[in-house]
Parts: structure tokens; sequence; C-alpha cells
């Protein structure tokens, strides 16, 4: 038979010590290794006696998907057993806990839960730009390191898009945590990233209230009602919150992904910038759907086999809705290029019907010293670039709030830029230099600061040197690998 | 070669010189079947597989058969086996020595015209070639693994279920279908088709066997006119499924100037 875990076992070099947490599927044992210095824990499945398929498989399942991740919002693995001895995979010990016992302790402030939430799909999008969609999202599944990056554990019911999918198959029971779990799980579908998406809604839902949107249900008949009824809306249980988070968790934990966020990145950036959310019906109810409704609802999704499927693979849902940022340069003799700059947007629009458009403008203040205009006029500057920036944007018709404005200040236009890209997750820069003259060259290389420092594709737009709005935009493209 | 759990920490060479010791430490083996004498092909998957960097070659048999190049190529992969490639068998190579063996029409029409072109020596090398090959836990045969001579297509789980219950290999590669293919097997003894990621390496995770089919060089038949080859990474434990493309039109010309059958010709420039 098979090794058990227990306390001085010694296995491939690695030295079992106490056993740090017993879960239903798995136990976590602390272990020391000779060779790495790091702190390390060892998980174990626990198999039943017998053929114990689910184990196995998530254990699988693991097995491949966890080396292949890496960055600071995945544990790191340091070696691996298989069956013949004992099955084990040892990470990185995360010296924190999981988010479980903050949830258990309501209430939360509000810039608590926008922080957490914040931080939660923030981790989640780097997830899925890994080509990995969690599915099993929940508290017990984040771990939180001294800094506060956030660490996602537990790949036993994950899909990672290159690479077979062991349990596609396998179990003809829908798995997941019943109170996190996305519709379309419940349908058998295993592909879409918008599942994280609801699952996170549901935690911010439960962080915001204190209560799960759709309880804890025992049984999958109970769980399937979440197709059709909505749950109690976060202002009818807390006041006091803002219509714009109401907003975004309703429109997270929507039924049909296709009208949930589509992406974890799109739903950070109404995270962190809550004013710009624009509200619908969903931020006004304060009570659930009448029966009406809920049991037109019930009808429609009674015989629903499957949604529309999203593109095949984690990178094409992302790539399908971007987060594009334009950043706009204001000032008059620039109009020509703020006009090319406009129609290469609109054209993005076009191939990226999804795409969301953060404009920005950079208001440059002094790098040393008060700003003599900031106390005086500061704000009248800062609502007129707004204005102008909004301006700029007519024509540009975006729906669902997805056309966003923020007017940024810094002595360094490039350095805004970047710092603003990189917290929105932008994946694309789209923005223009100003001609060759030498008068102008310092703000040229604004451009060129962004395209060496980028993280992100950069699309620099330039007017011709014969300067004829007639022709052609000359588009100069530059790419770097993220 | 060692399959057998190797930490990263070893996965270098041992020695520094680097060199022998290539028996005992075998890594990145690139697996190449169903070459079919199509030279364009075979040479596109000797240049990327030379650019990728391998530590040895295999070659999983059907090297001859279809095609209108099987001097050359035969020519290719005996001084690929001098260098210590591992070649196997397959019907179409049987064949030569054999004109009894059963084929459908149009690979009957290519073997006769095939015949009378190779050396005595060649026909002898063909003639000699082993069935399949035990490398420590990896079997390379080129059809199904049960009664190899059978020549039986692995095109199902159900076809593959007999190759793992006659041989206890941990990863069995074989060729013959020429669609690609990948096929575990559990620790309860359940036999599963999974999905192929192009061009990604799959870690065969040790809980399961593995049967690959590699998909064909010269012929593949799975709708993609690209040369098919496979990468076994031992140290990794990772197996790759590659795509070459090649000048497909200019093979099938040879092939029509040559008088050989329309169809393959056609099947050729359609990968079908």
């Amino acid at each position: 038979m098979r090794t058990r875990p227990r306390t001085g076992l010694q296995i491939d070099g690695f030295t079992l010590g106490e056993q740090l947490h017993k879960g239903g599927f798995a136990t976590i044992w602390e272990v020391t290794h000779p060779l790495h210095r790091t702190p390390m824990v060892m998980k174990v499945p626990t198999i039943l006696d017998g053929y114990d398929g689910p184990t196995i498989v998530g254990f699988e399942v693991e097995q491949m998907i966890m080396p292949r991740l890496s960055g600071p919002h995945v544990p790191r693995v340091i070696g691996t057993g298989d069956f013949a001895v004992m099955p084990y995979i040892v990470t990185e010990r995360i010296p924190g806990e999981s988010l479980l016992r903050r949830f258990r302790s309501p209430p939360h402030s509000l810039p608590e839960v926008m922080d957490l939430s914040a931080r939660m799909a923030s981790a989640v999008h780097e997830l899925h730009r890994q080509h990995v969609i969690h599915l099993d999202l929940k508290p017990d599944n984040f771990l939180e390191r001294p800094d506060g990056t956030l660490v996602l554990i537990d790949y036993g019911l994950s899909r990672h898009d290159q690479l077979p999918d062991l349990l596609a198959e396998e179990f003809t029971i829908p798995m997941g945590t019943f109170p996190y779990i996305a519709p379309e799980q419940l349908l058998h579908q295993r592909d879409d990233l918008r599942s994280d998406i609801f699952a996170l809604g549901a935690m911010i839902y439960e962080l915001a209230t204190g209560r799960m949107p759709f309880g804890q249900p025992e049984k999958l008949k109970a769980v399937r009602k979440r197709l059709w009824r909505d749950p109690e809306p976060p202002r009818a249980l807390r006041p006091e919150i803002p219509p714009a988070l109401q907003e975004i968790i309703l429109r997270a934990l929507e039924v049909d992904p296709a009208r949930r966020y589509q992406s974890a990145a799109q739903l950070l950036f109404d995270l962190q910038h809550p004013d710009q959310v624009k509200l619908t019906s969903r931020a006004r109810k304060l009570t659930r759907d009448g029966w009406r409704r809920v049991f037109r609802r019930w009808r429609q999704m009674r015989g629903l086999r499957q949604f529309a499927a999203p593109p095949p693979t984690t990178g094409a849902q992302i790539d399908h809705a971007p987060i594009i940022m334009v950043a706009v340069d204001l000032s008059p003799e620039m109009e020509a290029l703020a006009g090319r700059l406009r129609r290469s947007a609109a054209r993005m629009l076009v191939i990226e019907p999804d795409a969301r458009l953060a404009c920005v403008n950079v208001i440059k203040t002094a790098r040393i010293g008060i700003d003599q205009t900031v106390d005086e006029f500061g704000t009248n500057l800062h609502v007129a670039r707004l204005v102008a920036l909004k301006a700029w944007a007519q024509g540009l018709d975006l729906d669902d709030g997805r056309l966003t404005f923020a007017v940024l200040e810094g002595p360094d236009p490039g350095t805004a830029i970047l710092d603003y890209a990189r917290t929105a997750q932008a994946d694309h820069i789209l923005m223009g230099a100003r001609g060759h003259s030498t008068t102008r060259r310092y703000l040229g290389s604004v451009s060129s600061q962004v395209v060496a420092e980028a993280t992100c594709n950069v699309t620099v737009i330039r007017v011709p040197p014969a300067a004829a709005e007639a022709a052609e935009p000359a588009a100069e493209h530059a790419s770097r690998a993220g | 070669m060692r399959i057998r759990n190797v930490p990263a920490k070893e996965a270098g060479p041992t020695d520094p010189d680097g060199a022998g010791k290539r028996e005992g430490k075998m890594m990145r083996l690139a697996v190449l079947t169903d070459i079919h004498a199509n030279r364009d092909a075979l040479a596109a998957v000797l240049a990327d597989v030379a650019q990728r960097g391998v530590d040895r070659i295999a070659v999983l048999g059907d090297i001859v058969g279809y095609g209108p190049d099987p001097e050359w190529c035969l020519d290719r992969v005996m001084v690929l086996a001098g260098q210590g490639a591992l070649v196997v068998k397959g019907n179409h190579d049987h064949a030569i020595a054999r004109p009894d063996v059963a084929m459908n029409p149009s690979a009957r029409t290519v073997i006769d015209w095939t015949r009378p072109r190779l050396s005595a020596a060649q026909a002898a090398w063909l003639a000699a070639l082993p069935l399949s090959l035990m490398l420590d836990d990896l079997l390379l045969v080129h059809a199904s693994a049960n009664d190899p001579a059978d020549w039986i297509y692995v095109s199902s789980e159900h076809k593959a279920l007999p190759s793992f219950r006659v041989s206890d290999a941990r990863v069995i590669l074989c060729g013959h279908v020429h669609v690609p293919a990948l096929i575990s097997c559990d620790l309860s003894g359940q036999v599963r088709a999974q999905r192929i990621p192009m061009g990604q390496p799959v870690p065969l995770i040790r809980s399961r066997r593995w049967l690959g089919v590699v998909g064909s060089v010269g012929q593949p038949r799975d709708g993609v006119p690209q040369a098919g080859w496979a990468l076994l990474d031992t140290a990794r434990n990772e197996l790759t499924y590659l795509r070459v493309p090649y000048d497909v039109g200019a093979v099938a010309a040879r092939m029509r100037a040559a008088g050989l059958p329309e169809g393959l010709a056609r099947r050729l420039e359609q990968g079908e």
C-alpha cells in the first residue's frame, strides 16, 4: 500500500514537519530540504481506499498546471511526487493566511471592500494572462502575502488552455464551490474566464454585504436557481453601498457571461475608478425582480443547454476585451494629431468591439517647488482639461460606460502615462508623437519613453511631415512583449 | 535513457565536458513517422529538428510508399541510423520485401513503382528493421503495440486499449494513423483521448501511462497539409506535437510527373 504522510517521513530529500492543515481532499505539511532554504509546504492528496477518481484527477491537474505558473500571485513549485510512493506537491510557504477569516468577520468598511476586491481581480487577471481559468475561486483559495499581494492556490478544478483538460469529460456532476460557482459551470462549460468573474462578483457581494448572494445551497437543484433568481440587491442590505459598487457587483454576477465584465482587468478598472462607472438599472434596483420576470427567466433557462461559447483560448478572450489607453495631447497646435488619434481609436473599436477605452490627458507640473497655478487655478485647469478630453472623444460611441476619462498630473508625462497603464492593466497604449521640429523634441521623447518602457503594446500616431490632412495617417507600431 | 523521476537539479549533463554518456542520458528525442517518400517534407522537418536541437532521432516506420522520392528519403534515414537514430519498420517498408501483404490499390501501385527503384542494400536494410524498440519505459512501434505485424490503426480510445494491456511501457509512441492523437490510461485503467495543444509541451504526468500517435511527416490526414513530428523531452517529461510547412505543390507536381495515382497527389495537397 502506498505511503501515508506523517511527521518525520522522508521522501525525495524532503522531511515532513508538523501538519498545518487538514482539508477534505488533502493535508498540508511543513517540510524542509537540505538544498532549499526557503520555507516550504507539502500538499498531499487524501486518497480514499480503492479508486478515488475526483481527488486523483484533481491532483493530476494541479501537477500539470502549477509548474507552468509564475509570478507573485501563484505559489512557486519546488517538487512533485507521483502515485508510485506518495503523491505530493511542494511549494513555497506563503507567510500569511487565507481570506476566509476576513470574509467571516464582517462588516468591512467600503474602502476595504474596494481595495481587497481590486487586489483579488488583479491576481485573477494575472492568472488568466497565464492561460489558466481557476474555476474554484473562493476566500479559502486566496492567500495574502505580508505586502498585501494575493496568492491563488488550489488548481484542482482549473483549466489551462494549452494543456489537455483531464477533467473535461471525467465527471458528470458540475464541480466547484456552490456559493460561488458560475451558471455556465452548472452547464458543464469549463472554457470561459468569465466564470471567474462571476465568482469574484459573488465574493465582492459577500465582502460588501456580509452575506453570500445565493446563500449556501447544499443540493445541486438549489444551486441551479441562480440561473433565473437574482440575488437581493446589495444596497437593500447595506444602504451606504454606493450605486457604483452595486453596479459593479451585479454586472459581475450577470447570469449570461456575455453581459458580465469580459475580463478581470475590466472589472479591476471599474473598482479603481468607481466615479467613472456608468450607472444602469443595476445600480438603481433596491428589490429583487418580481415573480413575472423571474418566471420568464425560469422558462428561458430551464431548457438552456449552453451559453454562447467564448473565443477558444483564454488569451483570445483577453485580447477580445482589451483595455486601450489613449493619451491625448490637447494643445491647440496639436489638433491635427488629436484628430488622427481619434480616428485610430475608432478603428480599433471596430476591430475589438468589447474593448474599453481609457482616455487620458497629462497636466505637466513643475518638478521642484509648488506649482503657482495649482492652488489658485489648479482645480479649474483640471476640469477644463476633462471637458476638452470629453469633447475630443465626441463621436466615439461606446455603451456600458466603456469610455472613461482621466486627467493625470506629474512633472514627467511619460512616467505618468506608464504608471496609469500599469495600474489599469492596459493592453495597448495609443498616443501621438509630435513632429520632428527641434523645439518639440522634449515632447517627442514622451512617446519614445513610453515605447521603451511600457510592458504592453504601444502604437504611436504621427502627422506626416507634409502635414497633409488628406493623406492616410502614418502609424508606427511598436510592440514589446509583456 | 532515464525517464524515472529526474529532479530538475540533476537534469543537466553530469560530465563537465558534456560529451559522451549519450546513451544513458538521452534528453530530447525527435520522433518522425510516416515519411512516405516525401523529400521536401522530410527536409523541412529535419531542418526544424536541427534548429530546435535534439539528442536523438527516432523514425517510426513507413519511410517509403505513396511519395515520389523513396531513394532520397531512404538514404537520408539510413545516414541518420548510422548516426544513432532509432528506426522501426512500417507496413509499407515491409511490403517492399513482401509483395503478398494486403494493401489498398493506390498504396500497392506506388509500392510496386518503388520496389525496382531501391538498391538491394536499401531493400535488405528495410527488411532487417525491427517491429518495435523499447528504451527503458518508452516503446516505439509503427502501429498498435499489440501484435505490431498486424498493422492495426490506433485511431480511437478503444483501439488504444490493447496497446496499454500488452505493454508495460509508461510511454508508447506510434504512427501509422497519420492523424496526431494523445491518449492516456489512468490509475484505474480508464483510457481517454486528450486534446493536443499543437506546438505546446504536454507534461506526461507519471500517474498515467501515455500513448502518442505522432502525425505523419509526408502525408498528413488531419486536414493540415503540413509535415508533422513530435519532440519527446525525457528530462522535462514533456511531449510536444509540431507542424512544419513545406512546398506541398512541388511534391504533388513531382507525383503527377512520375505518374503516381492522382488521388494521392490531391490527398497531399488537402492533407486529408
